[in-house]
């Protein structure tokens, strides 16, 4: 492998040096939000669309005054979405707002205490995504015929989770990511359950082209070293990846020579 | 006339268009989207888009999000 040449993430034809993709919530403020931001180097960060407060203070700066989509690529989502026309009516609003930037994160959320994906909606909602012109990466549970069948709709990154929103307890069923990944024609980035640097650097030793997190960095007590943490892992795990890890063995194997004991 | 803005009721001069009411709520720079009884209207149609009795409007922004 010619050691000059970048090892690029890829989605919807843009190239992006970072591996490591953010969330703009749950932060302190914004200066919090963009110091974490600066210090991953993440290239891609996730808003959400919500109303203007009408009693709001209009001097107030608003969030994409503080991180510009000039300097980063913003990835609006539909949190808080149960249904697919609520979803595709968030991207519209979104694709309005970015003045028709088409590259949303899609999720459509089935029970309010796990959060899971609820993937029957998903479908639907990328397939009218898609053929709004959309590039849509999509979040999604680790089932393999999923990931594989949002992937045939169009879908330009498949995201499973690693565990539920805010979980924070890392990446349960890596089996089921390795399947998904074998069977990819598309980035697949761990969305969702990221707790600590570990779990980041396990999703990327897998295989994963990317990690998605918000809480683990958000709710680290001290975010900013967090987020630091979290470029290291991800890149850590990248290389790991790419390294080729050692075979795992039931029994061990000696690390230094018998040959030539002299006891 | 009444209209319903984010949900709140709100009074507007008849035959008010939609700019003009952006500018009475303080939201004029910034990235907003709006829609008009579920449809969207762009930037450049704010000022074309008059306002009825028992219209429904969303104003939008983007925020801190996962």
């Amino acid at each position: 492998m010619n050691p000059n040449s970048a090892d690029n993430l890829v989605i919807a034809g843009k190239s992006y040096s970072s591996r490591l993709i953010i969330g703009s919530g749950k932060y302190k403020d914004f200066q919090q939000n963009l110091a974490a931001l600066e210090n991953c180097n993440a290239e891609i960060i996730t808003v959400a669309i919500r109303r203007v407060n009408l009693g709001q203070n209009a001097d107030e700066p608003s969030l994409l005054e503080v991180i510009s989509p000039q300097k980063y690529t913003i990835l609006p989502n539909t949190a808080g979405c149960y249904t697919a026309d609520d979803a595709v009516r968030t991207c519209r609003m979104a694709r309005e707002l970015l003045d028709g930037h088409k590259l949303v994160k899609l999720e459509v959320l089935g029970d309010q205490k796990t959060l899971y994906p609820n993937v029957t909606e998903t479908l639907l909602a990328a397939e009218t995504l898609v053929n709004d012109d959309f590039e849509v990466m999509v979040y999604t549970s680790d089932d393999p015929l999923i990931a594989k069948r949002l992937e045939q709709i169009g879908c330009v990154a498949v995201m499973p989770l690693g565990a539920p929103i805010g979980s924070g307890l890392g990446i349960r069923n890596p089996h089921n990511i390795r399947l998904i990944l074998e069977n990819a024609e598309v980035p697949i980035i761990v969305d969702a359950g990221v707790g600590t640097a570990s779990d980041a650097s396990i999703a990327m030793e897998l295989g994963c082209d990317g990690v998605l997190m918000n809480t683990a960095i958000a709710e680290a007590k001290d975010p900013v070293l967090m987020a630091s943490a979290m470029k290291k892992a991800v890149e850590s795990g990248r290389e790991a990846f790419l390294a080729g890890r050692m075979p795992r063995r039931l029994y061990a194997s000696a690390s230094s020579p018998v040959d030539g004991v002299f006891f | 006339m009444q209209i319903i803005v984010n949900d709140r009721q709100h009074e507007v001069d008849a035959r008010s268009n939609l700019q003009q009411l952006l500018q009475e709520l303080g939201i004029t720079g910034g990235r907003i989207a709006v829609e008009l009884n579920g449809e969207i209207v762009p930037r450049s149609g704010f000022k074309r888009c008059l306002l009825h009795g028992g219209d429904s409007i969303e104003i939008v922004q983007a925020i801190g999000g996962g």
